[in-house]
C-alpha cells in the first residue's frame, strides 16, 4: 500500500518520523507554512523559515524516499498586524517558483477578525495573480463554522479563482457539507482530540461519499500523530470499506488535486 | 455537485457489528464524562461553581443533544459550541480557542 500525507509539518517532527512514514507506506507529503508556536519577530525570520521549506526538508525526505512538497505564505495567527504581515507577504512571489512548492497556504483565518481578513484577501490575490493552487485553513473549535463561511466568502469574491483548484482543510461533520456544495475540495484532518478522529472521519465518508475529500495527519509540534493516515486507513478496513476505496481517499484523491501543480510527484526523481 | 447529505446512507457493518467494534470503546466514554461532571462538582470553590463558567453551561446544553432522535448528532454538538454571530470581529483577542463560543460578552 502506498499513501500521500498531503497536510504535515515535518519541521517539528523528527528524521525517526520520516522513517516510520516511510515504512508506513508514505510516498509523498505536503507541508503548509504555519505558525511555529511563537511569533517570529521579524519577516526575516519567514525567509529563513520558507528556505527550510523548500531546501532543507526536501532532502531529509529523500533520504527515506518521500517526495517533500510545500505551500508558502503568512498564517492567520501572524496576520493580525497587517504591516509585518505585508512586509512578509512581499517574500512570497521568491518562493513560488521553487521546485517543490504547489502553491500559497495554509491561508485562512484564526479568530475571524477584519485584519485576519484583509491580509487573507491579499493572499488570495496572490495566488490569482501567480496562479497557483490555495491551501485553506480553517479556524480551530468554536471559531470555525463562521470562519470557514467567511473564507469561501472571500474566496469566491475573486472571480478568477477556480473552487477546484481550492483545498478547504480541517473540516468536520458541521463543515464538511457547505466546503462541498460550493465546489470546493475538503480535507480531514485526523486529530486526538481538537479536529477529526479517524473514526468520525470514517463516518464522514460513509455520509458524505468520497468525491473531492482526502485525510491528513497535520502532524506537527501539539498532540497530534503522523501515522494518523495509515491508522485510518485501517479503520476504513476495520469498518468494512474495500481496497479501492481506501487506496481512493489515501492516494488517489490527494493525487488529483495536487496534480493540478506541475510540481507535484509521487516519486523522486 | 454532489449530493445532498444522505442520513440513511448505511455503514457497511450491522448494528451488532458495530456494537461489538466500538461498544466497549463508547462505554468507557460515557463513563469518563459522567466522571468529569462529578468532579466538577467537588470543585474546591463549591458545588455549583463550575455553572459560572460558560464552557460546563455549553458542555451540558451539548450533552443533551446525544439523547435526542434524528441523525447528524456529531454536526448538532458542533453547531452548538460554534460561534453563532456571521460578521468579522474588530480585533483577535487572542491567538487560541476554547472549545465553546462563550456569547457576545466574552467568558
Amino acid at each position: 500500500m502506498t499513501y500521500i500525507d498531503p497536510h504535515i509539518h515535518m519541521v517539528s517532527r523528527t528524521t525517526d518520523d520520516y522513517q516510520r512514514m516511510a515504512l508506513a507506506g508514505c510516498v509523498a507529503i505536503t507541508e503548509p507554512a504555519f505558525w511555529a508556536g511563537f511569533d517570529r519577530s521579524s519577516p526575516q525570520g519567514f525567509y529563513d523559515y520558507f528556505t527550510l521549506l523548500t531546501s532543507t526538508e526536501p532532502a531529509r525526505a529523500a533520504q527515506y524516499g518521500i517526495a517533500h512538497h510545500c505551500w508558502i505564505c503568512i498564517n492567520p495567527k501572524e496576520a493580525e498586524d497587517p504591516g509585518f504581515a505585508r512586509d512578509v507577504l512581499k517574500l512570497v512571489p521568491e518562493f513560488l517558483d521553487k521546485p517543490n512548492v504547489l502553491g500559497v497556504g495554509e491561508i485562512g483565518l484564526n479568530k475571524n477578525s477584519k485584519n485576519e481578513l484583509a491580509i487573507l484577501e491579499e493572499q488570495i490575490a496572490i495566488a490569482a495573480q501567480h496562479n497557483q493552487l490555495i491551501l485553506v485553513h480553517t479556524p480551530h473549535l468554536e471559531d470555525k463554522k463562521k470562519g470557514t463561511r467567511l473564507i469561501m466568502d472571500a474566496i469566491e469574491a475573486n472571480a478568477s479563482i477556480d473552487p477546484g483548484r481550492v483545498l478547504i482543510d480541517h473540516v468536520e461533520e458541521h463543515t464538511v457539507r457547505m466546503v462541498l456544495d460550493r465546489g470546493f475540495w475538503a480535507g480531514m484532518t485526523l486529530y486526538p482530540e481538537t479536529k477529526c478522529t479517524p473514526k468520525r472521519a470514517v463516518d464522514i465518508f460513509e455520509t458524505h461519499g468520497t468525491e473531492r475529500l482526502w485525510i491528513n495527519s497535520a502532524g506537527d509540534w501539539g498532540p497530534s500523530d503522523p501515522l494518523a493516515v495509515p491508522k485510518c486507513r485501517q479503520e476504513m478496513k476495520r469498518r468494512g470499506h474495500d481496497d479501492a476505496t481506501i487506496d481512493l481517499v489515501s492516494f488517489g484523491n490527494p493525487n488529483a488535486f495536487l496534480s493540478q501543480s506541475p510540481n507535484f510527484k509521487t516519486t523522486l526523481s | 455537485m454532489p449530493s445532498p447529505p444522505d442520513p440513511s446512507r448505511t455503514a457497511k457493518k450491522t448494528a451488532a457489528q458495530l456494537l461489538n467494534l466500538d461498544f466497549l470503546e463508547n462505554r468507557a466514554k460515557v463513563i469518563d464524562l459522567a466522571a468529569f461532571l462529578d468532579r466538577l462538582d467537588r470543585a474546591s470553590d463549591g458545588l455549583d461553581a463550575a455553572d459560572a463558567d460558560f464552557r460546563a453551561r455549553e458542555l451540558r446544553r451539548a450533552l443533551a443533544i446525544l439523547l435526542e432522535h434524528g441523525p447528524d448528532r456529531a454536526s448538532r454538538v458542533l453547531d452548538a459550541l460554534s460561534d453563532p454571530t456571521e460578521e468579522p470581529i474588530d480585533a483577535a483577542p487572542g491567538k487560541g480557542a476554547t472549545g465553546a463560543w462563550p456569547g457576545k460578552g466574552g467568558a
